[in-house]
């Protein structure tokens, strides 16, 4: 069974943080917030591994579950 | 006529009457320093242990009051150990390698520095700025005995400079009156406030933060350790974020985000001070207040640290928030890049043109800065509700999961700057050699015999050779390098080997005067070395 991935695994992580906050300048939070909705679907299709998602749901629900 | 604007911790250069002020005619200097502060007096050092002369002018008469840049980063000593005042620096300060970071009263996250060993000096000291430049003006003092030609004016302030095609003209102020000096060369170390930059009608562009911050400077006796500690929204309620971090003389410097639309004056009374540090310390610690101070935060430039025969560094050429103590550290290293530079241009072995490559390394160096302050700065006072969002979603997961905490940034901590892609770099013909070591990088110090790398690379150029041949010294039209011969044997941990060599079986490297790597091969060509050495003082 795969595994959700939770040790680091974006390079030069400061340069993508500072982008995925960037793609929120100057929207609403009512804008920001389907931003979110759309980017969490569209990295979601991209894992598409199912067991990988229930994973990941579980431990952004409730933090500590994946420890 | 001449107030001081702050008190002084050190009054290390009182006003004397120069013989320039009795002059009938303007005396003209190789170079002026304008400002003399670390920065200032260090490129003074630099230039003057080159056996050039150079005049620092300052309006006040020694060091301010205040602890200010409190953390000095290895290569900051590094430099600071080419000019002979790094071990009293290292002496006093407090060495620290452990950080935490807690949200909310919970820890999420810890770092540690992990000193690497095999280094003269660790990864960082600190301690406060009046003895970091105290030990600088020391150093001035020793070298002035042995007739290095450096002369230190307190109590002259510049009022007004102008600037020919190859001098400048300043008028300054002092408690006797005004007097005019000329200068080849004037460098601007005046400051993030810099009066030259606005004489001169220069620019300062950049981001201004809309944040402050209240510094308290505390003596006590605690049994903290002597770590970092950052707090995100802490229960105290003091600020938004908190600082803590040990100097010397068990003092402590408490950093409190206290937001943008606070009444400084309010905010500065004893009375309220202590009511934070009460909030935060828990009501029972006796402590008390050294200094204090409010700032805001700014990221901004200069366009150009070159305009002509005015050259700037260190804060007048560019400010960073201090979150990863880029300020005083990257103000040394302007200092490191130019003094070698200037020597060679005023000595007349090096073309005018060197100085643009100034100006190409340190502006790059200036922009690496600004973008990592800013972005700590994004991630501890986020300007709107989703970065608030998202930050605080770092934190949460950053308790339960490895992969958030390297997105947990109150800080990217100061490392020396790479020149990679630069002008002045020759060839990179080292198979198999590291990439730390590469053309452009500040050369990794490494033990060799019973001591250091870099000590035996000296102040000139040198061609070092590890278990490779080359002539003992190579003179390029008046551009001298000399070898320094090493052994991978010399150095029994292979750290030397593993920083120099790679899997690559010999060496030889030529590194600048401010012990940056110029080119490198696996083997001694000395049609390719004189040709580097040429490219590295641009005079191809």
């Amino acid at each position: 069974m795969t595994a959700l991935n939770t040790a680091p695994n974006i390079a030069d992580v400061d340069d993508f943080y500072a982008a995925l906050i960037g793609a929120h300048e100057g929207l609403s939070d009512a804008e920001s917030a389907r931003l979110n909705a759309r980017l969490v679907l569209i990295l979601a299709n991209h894992i598409g591994d199912r067991r990988v998602l229930d994973q990941a749901i579980a431990a952004a629900a409730r933090p500590g579950a994946g420890q | 006529m001449l107030q001081d604007r702050y008190s002084l911790a050190f009054r290390l250069y009182p006003y004397r009457r120069s013989p320039d002020q009795d002059a009938p005619l303007p005396v003209r200097h190789p170079v002026v320093v304008m400002g003399g502060g670390p920065i200032g007096v260090a490129t003074a050092l630099d230039l003057g242990l080159q056996g050039i002369p150079v005049v620092v002018l300052d309006d006040h008469e020694g060091i301010g009051m205040g602890s200010r840049a409190i953390c000095f980063a290895k290569r900051s000593l590094e430099i600071a150990d080419r000019y002979g005042c790094a071990e009293p620096m290292l002496a006093k300060g407090v060495v620290w390698n452990l950080g935490k970071v807690f949200h909310q009263d919970r820890k999420v996250y810890e770092f540690n520095l992990l000193p690497e060993a095999g280094h003269r000096f660790p990864a960082f000291i600190n301690l406060q700025q009046p003895y970091f430049e105290k030990f600088i003006v020391d150093r001035v003092r020793a070298v002035q005995e042995q007739g290095a030609p450096i002369e230190l004016r307190g109590k002259n302030r510049v009022d007004a400079v102008t600037v020919k095609d190859d001098h400048v003209v300043l008028e300054i102020m002092t408690p006797d009156g005004p007097y005019r000096l000329e200068a080849d060369w004037l460098i601007g170390c005046d400051g993030a406030g810099s009066p030259l930059r606005g004489m001169l009608g220069l620019g300062f562009e950049g981001r201004v933060f809309r944040d402050s911050f209240l510094i308290a400077d505390i003596r006590m006796t605690a049994d903290f350790p002597t770590e970092r500690w950052f707090w995100f929204e802490p229960s105290h309620g003091s600020g938004a974020s908190t600082l803590l971090h040990r100097q010397p003389d068990d003092t402590w410097r408490v950093d409190f985000q206290i937001g943008w639309d606070v009444d400084r004056k309010e905010e500065m009374k004893e009375e309220n001070i202590r009511r934070r540090l009460d909030a935060f310390l828990g009501p029972e610690r006796p402590y008390e207040i050294v200094w204090s101070s409010i700032y805001t935060f700014q990221c901004r430039r200069m366009q150009k640290f070159r305009n002509g025969r005015v050259i700037f560094a260190g804060d007048a050429a560019h400010q960073v928030s201090p979150f990863g103590a880029r300020g005083a550290n990257s103000g040394l290293q302007d200092v490191d890049n130019l003094g070698w530079k200037l020597g060679l241009v005023i000595r007349g072995v090096a073309p005018e043109r060197l100085l643009d490559s100034y100006d190409e390394e340190r502006i790059h160096g200036a922009d690496e800065n600004i973008l990592n302050s800013t972005r700590a700065t994004d991630f501890i006072t986020p300007k709107s509700t989703i970065s608030h969002v998202f930050r605080n979603a770092v934190l949460d997961l950053a308790e339960h999961y490895a992969f958030a905490r390297p997105m947990v940034n109150s800080g990217r901590l100061s490392v020396p700057c790479t020149y990679d892609t630069m002008s002045l770099n020759g060839p990179d013909a080292l198979p198999g050699g590291p990439a730390r070591s590469r053309v452009g990088s500040p050369c990794p110090d490494a033990p060799v015999g019973e001591g250091f790398l870099l000590r035996r690379l000296g102040t000139g150029f040198a061609i070092l050779t590890i278990d490779a041949e080359a002539p003992d010294l190579i003179d390029e039209d008046g551009i001298v390098a000399r070898r320094v011969a090493v052994s991978a044997d010399a150095d029994p941990s292979g750290a030397l080997a593993a920083r120099y060599l790679g899997s690559a079986g010999s060496a030889v490297y030529l590194i600048r005067p401010d012990q940056h790597v110029a080119a490198r091969w696996d083997r001694y060509d000395e049609t390719a070395l004189r040709a580097a050495l040429r490219r590295a003082c641009a005079r191809d």
